[in-house]
């Protein structure tokens, strides 16, 4: 099986969603999956361009589906992020749907020298992929480590599962693929009821009452039902969960300790990958003592507190805002 | 179907919402039931549910409907979209919403916007983003939660190797601003068609 795929800016080596990548790329060479990557692909646009300026958002996505029509012939694109599945899908969508808008986008790709036939590309979440091209029976073939003990609430957010017009393969209220996915993998699975809701995208960045509100109500949706771990399919929604998880705590005086890890990385434990490989570690929220449960060790953070090292600077990069915690920066 | 004038502006506010959202969001199809609101995650922080907020499109009520707080409160969760009756594309209709109030400078408070403008200065001049940076960027701006209380999670993310300091620029960095900076002049003939030039 061979798709062409669209890493997305949070999957990037370095960015927050990279362990997401590393666990992804770790279990599909096992299942005979080859992912091509769309060379010079550039960002979806989240949900930020779209709500100053359509037809710079539709083309922005044109450009990127433009040149993934140019990669070896292939004609499903893998994207491991929801949002990005999302706009891809949806973009291409409405470009098939409305021959005007096409039109006007494609004078813009003009431009630049490309052009995209609506419909050419068609764009698919990595769990779609596994659970219906790979399929559950190849997944339990290749687990060799079960996850039994371990309980899991299954959180698929709201970008994977709704709205089923644009090509989404599962309910888009009560969606159930990546229960049978954990369930094949040996782990209890809890009938979370929180598992479509919204992580608040970025909210953190608008209103801290409404952002920890939303973060709240999965957190604890997954600890009333005794989860040991919430298990995603997006990146956002990993930040969001692990990186504000401390926060929300904060704003509540609440004490939850539920560890977020990718659906890839449970895929990997139970494919006997080790830890390291999978870029488990890197989580805020630590996940060791519900990973000891079935007996997975992660090696303990490297040394807490400083960079290894400076981070560079190339002159071609434009000025970087500080970082609160970086060595400039007084605590 | 919109109504349309002569000369080929929409005649209402309705009617320039709708054109202004890509594919068909239906909204002339409201019939006012509430699911939307009653599915919002968001709903209450809103100054107006969608429901309300469509009522008052219906309305001609521009200027009150591009003040609302209630877009910029939309995550985009897509629930009101998949349970209205009416198939009324609402999350579409919140991003054009956006797009009026700041074309048209109604909505004044600042933040929403903004983040908004932040990340796409990442995305137009490097043509990817980086969400930390441009989370640290956003606020030390505007600080919304004090930055002292996010710095553990800061700290936690350096030490682990999950910000990336330098979001890498694409190689077609020219060709992605001749397209975007084509994709703004249509834009702009379209506002002007559609708005008759008041947006
Ligand atoms: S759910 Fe649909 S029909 Fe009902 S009020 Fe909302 S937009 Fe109108
Ligand atoms: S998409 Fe926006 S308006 Fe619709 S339910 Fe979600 S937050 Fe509310």
């Amino acid at each position: 099986m061979r798709y062409s795929v669209f890493p997305g800016c949070s999957l990037e080596k370095g960015a927050a969603g990279y362990p997401y990548w590393q666990s992804m790329e770790a279990i599909l060479k096992p299942l005979g999956v080859e992912l091509v990557e769309v060379d010079d692909w550039n960002c979806c646009g989240a949900t930020e361009y779209i709500a100053l300026n359509r037809m710079a958002a539709y083309s922005l996505i044109a450009r990127t589906l433009a040149l993934a029509a140019k990669t070896d012939g292939l004609r499903e694109m893998v994207a491991p992020c929801s949002a990005c599945y999302l706009n891809l899908s949806k973009a291409d969508k409405y470009l098939t749907d409305d021959a005007a808008l096409a039109d006007k986008v494609n004078v813009a790709l003009g431009a630049g020298g490309l052009h995209y036939k609506p419909g050419t590309v068609k764009t698919r979440h990595l769990l779609d992929v596994i659970v219906n091209d790979v399929g559950y029976k190849a997944v339990e073939q290749q687990a060799t480590k079960s996850l039994a003990g371990l309980r899991i609430a299954p959180y698929y957010g709201c970008l994977l599962t709704r709205p089923a017009v644009y090509g989404q393969t599962d309910s888009p209220e009560y969606p159930t693929a990546l229960d049978k996915l954990m369930k094949v993998l040996g782990a209890e699975v809890v009938d979370y009821p929180m598992k479509a809701h919204c992580c608040g995208g970025h909210m953190t960045q608008i209103s801290e009452a409404s952002a920890f509100d939303m973060i709240r109500r999965l957190v604890k949706g997954a600890a009333d039902y005794h989860a040991d771990i919430i298990v995603t399919v997006c990146p956002m929604c990993q930040l969001n969960l692990d990186g504000f998880q401390g926060a929300m705590n904060r704003y509540y005086k609440g004490d939850y300790h539920v560890p977020v890890l990718y659906f890839t990385q449970m895929m990997g434990l139970a494919f006997g990958l080790d830890a390291a490989t999978l870029g488990i570690g890197a989580e805020i929220v630590d996940a060791r003592p519900a990973l000891s449960r079935i007996g997975v060790q992660v090696p303990p953070p490297e040394e807490e507190a400083k960079p290894a090292h400076k981070p560079r600077r190339p002159k071609e990069a434009l000025p970087m805002p500080v970082m609160p915690g970086s060595e400039e920066v007084e605590q | 179907m919109q109504q349309v004038a002569s000369n080929g502006t929409p005649k209402t506010f309705l009617d320039q919402v709708i054109a202004a959202t890509p594919g068909n969001p239906h909204l002339e199809m409201c019939i006012q039931c509430g699911t939307c609101g009653g599915s919002c995650p968001s709903g209450p922080d809103m100054e107006h549910t969608p429901r309300d907020l469509f009522a008052m499109v219906r309305a001609g009520m521009k200027d009150q409907v591009l003040r609302s707080n209630t877009p910029w409160y939309c995550v985009s969760c897509y629930y009101c979209t998949v349970r209205c009756p009416q198939e009324i594309h609402v999350t579409d209709l919140m991003y054009t919403l956006k797009r009026m109030s700041v074309k048209s400078k109604l909505y004044d408070e600042s933040i929403a916007p903004d983040f908004s403008k932040t990340f796409i200065f990442w995305v137009e001049n490097n043509g990817r983003s980086f969400e930390l940076g441009l989370m640290a960027q956003h606020m030390l701006r505007h600080n919304p939660f004090g930055v002292f209380k996010i710095a553990d999670m800061g700290v936690g993310m350096v030490t682990k190797g999950r910000i990336g300091f330098t979001p890498k620029r694409i190689k077609g960095m020219d060709g992605l601003h001749a397209i975007l900076a084509k994709a703004k002049e249509i834009e702009a003939e379209d506002d002007a068609k559609i708005m008759g030039g008041a947006a």
